[in-house]
């Protein structure tokens, strides 16, 4: 019997398997995929302060470009720009980084596995006992103290065990990129985000630069809307002489959960994370931080479990209220403004940028500030209603 | 009926967290659909980014 069963190889899969291993538990880490990290479901984005907090030694070739500044355009084609300390940021190549963290994960003692499906799981009394798999067709059975799912926005292994963790529709952004070369890109070391109605509902289009002449260029639209995501990227590429004359290197898609944060997301011998639990911060759709941070509280409160021999419910839920306290309340207050944002017109976005700074929306990120925000609204009539909630 | 485009498919998974009834599944030939589950909602539908998937109204 092992310690623990991680199911997905995702950063929040493998986060809580390092983590786990290196305080000596049997862990093994299962994937589906027959190679981990690809293809790519991301845009790439990662704050090398999160890399820093994880104390991720990033080889080299993990990260494609440095970044130091987002430009965040608004309908009119205004701009507001955020300048961060020397290259806060950094575009991954996520094909490399994600098997670099499974790498990390093995060496201090988990056993991983590509091309293993879990099907199912094993129950006594209602309790999750382990797992039903499958690697290459043949089929395996495997018993577990502990079980933890990180199977990404797919996330079946969640509802087979009892927690409904399916995404509300309206709360889902509906993702596609391209991956383009021979683009002109101003300045390589800057990110650049369109907001628009026209553009991107609900959500918006961005280029991530991967090199001087690369980038990520893709969108999240939110909602039901006319057209598919597709058609409003190539609709943007069209629009930009600079993308227009591109190619494409890689097409990727996905949902990206922005919202519907869970309460409770363990059970007895269970807990889930990442984007399986909607650990995504819903105005920027960024998961690669929130996924890591979850897996090392995950494995904080699992390896208390595992200590006391109780991995029940209860003791487990020390894991919710860390998670909470720590990441959920924060995004909870994101969750609010990207409520408010969805409701405003191309006319409101353009308002905004008029008088917002960089710092205001780094703020509004991280879910801070919110009442300066609410405030600003405030100015517009007919926005006096929604800022109410900010309050 | 659901009906997937396999050309389009880009097997991104998306469709399958967002089904109320966990009828869908991603497997390595594409999304397969468990039609007994299938409340035919349109979720999975109108979120699919590149369109890939249709559901059409069963005959009577
Ligand atoms: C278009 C797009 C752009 C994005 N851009 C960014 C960005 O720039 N920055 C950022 O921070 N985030 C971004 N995100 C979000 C980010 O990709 C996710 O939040 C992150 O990957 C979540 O990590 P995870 O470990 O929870 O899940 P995942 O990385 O999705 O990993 C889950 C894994 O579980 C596996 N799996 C599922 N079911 C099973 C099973 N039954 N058995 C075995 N294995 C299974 C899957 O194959 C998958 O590998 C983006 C997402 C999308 C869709
Ligand atoms: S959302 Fe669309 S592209 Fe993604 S797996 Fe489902 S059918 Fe395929
Ligand atoms: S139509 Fe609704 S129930 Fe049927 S597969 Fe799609 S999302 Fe699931």
């Amino acid at each position: 019997m092992r310690d623990v069963i991680i199911v997905g190889a995702g950063p929040g899969g493998s986060a809580a398997a390092k983590y786990l291993a290196e305080k000596g538990y049997d862990v093994a880490l299962y994937e589906k995929r027959q190679e981990i990290g690809a293809p790519k479901r991301c845009a790439e984005g990662f704050s090398l302060a999160g890399a820093k907090e994880f104390n991720l030694d990033l080889p080299k070739n993990c990260i494609r470009q440095k970044i130091n500044s987002s430009r965040v355009y608004s309908p009119n084609g205004n701009f507001v720009e955020i300048n961060y300390e020397v290259d806060g940021g950094c575009i991954l190549e996520r094909k490399v980084f994600d098997k670099w963290l499974v790498e990390e994960a093995v060496r201090k003692g988990a056993k991983v596995q590509a091309k293993t499906t879990i099907t199912g799981l094993l129950k006594e009394n209602g309790k999750v006992v382990g797992v039903k798999g499958e690697f290459f067709g043949e089929k395996f059975e495997e018993r577990c103290k502990m079980l933890i799912a990180s199977d990404g926005i797919e996330s079946k292994i969640s509802r087979m065990a009892g927690l409904n963790t399916a995404c509300n529709p309206n709360l889902v952004d509906s993702g596609v990129q391209f991956e383009m070369a021979g683009i002109d890109i101003e300045d390589q070391k800057k990110i650049y985000l369109y907001f628009g109605n026209e553009i991107a509902p609900g959500g918006y289009c961005w280029v991530f630069p991967k090199g001087k002449d690369i980038a990520n260029v893709g969108i999240g639209v939110l909602g039901r809307n006319n057209l598919p995501a597709i058609k409003y990227l190539e609709k943007f590429i069209e629009s930009k002489k600079e993308l227009k004359k591109g190619s494409i290197l890689e097409v990727n898609s996905g949902g990206i959960p922005v919202g519907g944060l869970l309460q409770k997301m363990t059970l007895d011998n269970f807990l889930v994370v990442g984007d399986a639990a909607h650990q995504v911060n819903p105005i920027h759709g960024g998961g690669l931080y929130e996924a890591q941070f979850a897996g090392r509280i995950a494995a904080e409160a699992v390896d208390e479990a595992l200590k006391r021999g109780d991995t029940s419910e209860k003791q487990l839920s020390k894991y919710n209220k860390e998670w909470w306290e720590q990441r959920g309340n924060h995004l909870r207050n994101v969750e609010k403004l990207k409520e408010v944002f969805k409701k405003l017109s191309d006319e409101d976005l353009n308002f905004l940028s008029e008088n917002l700074k960089g710092n205001n929306l780094a703020d509004f990120c991280e879910g801070i500030n919110l009442k300066f925000f609410g405030k600003l609204l405030m100015k517009r009539p007919h926005l006096i209603k929604f800022a109410k909630s900010l309050f | 009926m659901f009906k997937l485009n396999e050309d389009k498919c880009l097997r991104c998974g998306g469709c399958v967290g967002i089904c109320p009834v966990a009828a869908l599944e991603l497997t390595e030939t594409g999304i397969v659909c468990n039609e007994e589950k299938c409340i035919k909602c349109g979720n999975c539908e109108s979120f699919c980014p590149v369109a890939a998937i249709k559901i059409e109204k069963d005959k009577k």
